[in-house]
């Protein structure tokens, strides 16, 4: 029923935008999963966007909607988007993936450029994600070192290769430090609902976990971990305000410098389609301050931040066993991104069986 | 703190914020007004409450302000559907609507600011008392109140006069209105307490549930809220039933995922639902008694002939 309503409610959203073209301008458009107040996923596209509108001026128009539903609706609105003379449109969430081909098939003047996904059907579609797991990676060396339990608790959303591979990531950097860390895993199965990820971190702190980590976009779960006095990590932005004592590290995703970028090539005409991942490296993914740790555990976090950071390490490089025990990568052996932005398995330790 | 204890606790806590608004709409539904706008009266009560709490430091004013603006809100839904007899469903669909926009829009500045907590009641002794005690006699005081809000709607209406009176306007306006009752009148006096519920349901879940606001915070919990009512057949202690089978349901599935039962998530994740749509269907299933609790006049628009 909650789908209902916000699909009565995007399209509502959807007739409200109608006659919203000035010639000269570039019109950049956005679809966001959330609401832009998540303080989290949607609400770091934003800053993005205002990033832009800041730097771009006079040059650039952008249109936005937001808690648009991932399937059929985000088909409707993103229509609706390219036929109101969007020149280009970004939909930023991986269920946006089938329906962004579809529009961009209809739609070959104007270009699509799809977050976190690898379906590019049409050469007006482009793709664009960031390493986030380059950040869990650091998080888990962390976590390993913080843990008194030798268990975290991890909030994961939806099954999908994005969220696989930070589990796994954060798995590994732990394993780093502490071959016995445990991961334990709560699907929510929401990207956004502040009730039902903060019943999640009380039931993994329940169990045992003392560091929380997430998946989910709202800040109730760096609350929970502050009232139970244990430790947490941020999500996508720095959650410091909400857990003074308790937040270790966020990543932030910074997606301004992209979306300036890519922006201006529409305006230049120098626009190609491509698919891009980039991470610590490019200024992606931003650490916020290591804070309510030791100075070793900070320092120790630096220099693998600096490490991924330099591109000197890949944290998926082997030796790394499957969960079921096999074999997946040989010792120095790097991943290759195309195995990884399709990933569903885990790797050996995670408590958890992933859903198929 | 035991583990089973912790559990419970939660689960009263998931539940606490469903009971109040369900018993809230029951009123309204036993009026014979159907409003759908629960949704958007409750998160508006999520974002008033959490702003009041914020700036007097004090959140029993966080709770008033959102009771206030959730029956002010619902006038707006009374006037268009009572007063100008509009539809009903469509109006209450509006107003979650507008409820879902507009406190976005009004809870802007709010975001990302921890708000005030209310603290648990803490009674020596009682409280103290090994499993039971933080269940029953250290929780926050809203769930109290949630209990008593239950018994007394339960005892206003099948124990009171002006319950029978409420629910006669629900069953048949038109006889009603011959025995000289004045069917709109109580009927803006329920969805005022309905809208006053919602509020304080929405203040709950961002002044204790989780402090804070953002938007969109209820995430369809007014819905739930709603088909708590109709599976329930319009009894206040079956809607009890339901929340806290629904609120031990949503908890219980998170638990088990986290010991790594092997269950597909998605399958215990739609657990809630299904439970509490089977258990109620099964109690409810007395075709007649079922009859008897059901509104007859339920949704159904009143012009009294001059």
């Amino acid at each position: 029923m909650k789908k209902t309503i916000l699909s009565i409610a995007a399209a509502a959203a959807v007739l409200s935008f109608g006659t919203m073209a000035a010639e000269a301008k570039t019109k950049a458009c956005f679809i966001y999963v959330g609401p832009i107040g998540d303080f989290g996923w949607s609400y770091q596209h934003h800053q993005g966007v205002l990033q832009a509108e800041k730097e771009l001026g006079d040059q650039l128009e952008t249109a936005y909607l937001e808690s648009v539903p991932e399937g059929a609706d985000a088909e409707r609105a993103i229509e609706r988007f390219a036929r109101s003379g969007c020149n280009i449109i970004f939909t930023t969430s991986f269920g946006y993936m089938d329906a962004t081909n579809k529009v961009a098939g209809k739609f070959p003047d104007v270009k699509f450029e799809h977050a976190t996904g690898y379906k590019r059907e049409h050469p007006n579609v482009s793709t664009y994600n960031s390493k986030f797991h380059e950040g869990r990676y650091v998080q888990g060396v962390i976590a390993a070192k913080m843990s008194k339990a030798g268990v975290a608790g991890y909030i994961a959303s939806f099954p999908i290769p994005e969220v696989v591979l930070g589990i796994n990531a954060f798995m590994l950097g732990a394993q780093s430090v502490n071959p016995d860390f445990k991961v334990k895993v709560v699907w929510a199965n929401t990207w956004f609902d502040p009730g039902k990820e903060a019943d999640a971190a009380k039931a993994l702190i329940d169990q045992g976990a003392d560091i929380i980590t997430q998946h989910t976009d709202s800040t109730a779960p760096m609350q929970v971990a502050a009232e139970r006095g244990i430790k947490a990590f941020g999500q996508a932005s720095d959650m410091i305000a909400f857990g003074k004592d308790t937040q270790l590290t966020s990543i932030v995703d910074d997606w301004g410098p992209y979306y300036i970028h890519q922006i201006k090539s529409v305006i230049d005409g120098t626009w190609k389609q491509q698919d891009v991942w980039d991470g610590m490296k490019e200024g992606n993914v931003v650490m916020a301050p290591y804070t309510n740790m030791p100075d070793d555990v900070k320092k120790l976090a630096e220099e693998t931040e600096a490490k991924i950071k330099s591109g000197e390490f890949n944290p998926y490089t082997g030796p790394i066993t499957k969960q079921d025990g096999t074999e997946w990568l040989k010792a120095g052996e790097v991943a290759d991104n195309g195995t990884l932005l399709g990933l569903n398995f885990y790797v050996k330790g995670v408590d958890d069986k992933l859903p198929q | 703190m035991g583990m089973l204890e912790a559990i419970l606790i939660t689960i009263a806590t998931a539940a606490t914020p469903l009971l109040i608004a369900a018993v809230g709409e029951l009123v309204v539904e036993r009026s014979g007004v159907l409003n759908l706008g629960v949704e958007g009266m409750m998160v508006m009560g999520a974002v008033t409450g959490f702003a009041a709490a914020l700036a007097t430091g004090s959140p029993w004013l966080g709770f008033l302000a959102a009771i206030v603006v959730g029956a002010l809100f619902s006038l707006l839904f009374a006037f268009l559907t009572l007063t100008l007899v509009t539809n009903q469903v469509a109006t209450g669909l509006a107003l979650t609507l507008l409820g879902l926009g507009l406190s976005g829009m009004l809870g802007e500045g709010f975001v990302g600011f921890p708000g005030v907590k209310l603290a648990n009641v803490y009674i020596p002794v009682l409280t103290d008392i090994p499993l039971v005690g933080k269940l029953f006699f250290g929780q926050d005081p809203i769930f109290y109140l949630s209990i008593l809000l239950t018994a007394g709607v339960a005892y206003f209406l099948f124990r009171t006069r002006a319950g029978l009176t409420l629910r006669s306007v629900g069953d048949n306006h038109a006889s009603a209105h011959a025995l000289g009752i004045n069917v709109v009148l109580i009927r803006y006096l329920a969805v005022m307490f309905g809208g006053a519920c919602a509020g304080l349901a929405g203040g709950y879940l961002s002044i204790v549930y989780t402090p804070q606001w953002v938007e969109n915070m209820t995430a369809g919990r007014g819905w739930i809220a709603l088909a708590l009512v109709v599976f329930a057949s319009w009894r206040p202690w079956r809607v009890l039933a339901g929340a806290y089978l629904f609120g031990a349901v949503t908890i219980g599935q998170l638990h088990a995922q986290a010991l790594g039962i092997g269950v597909p998530s998605q399958l215990l994740s739609s657990l809630p639902y299904l439970a509490t749509i089977v258990v109620l269907v099964l109690i409810s299933r007395n075709r007649r008694l079922t009859m008897v609790n059901t509104p007859a006049s339920l949704g159904r628009p009143f012009v009294p002939d001059r």
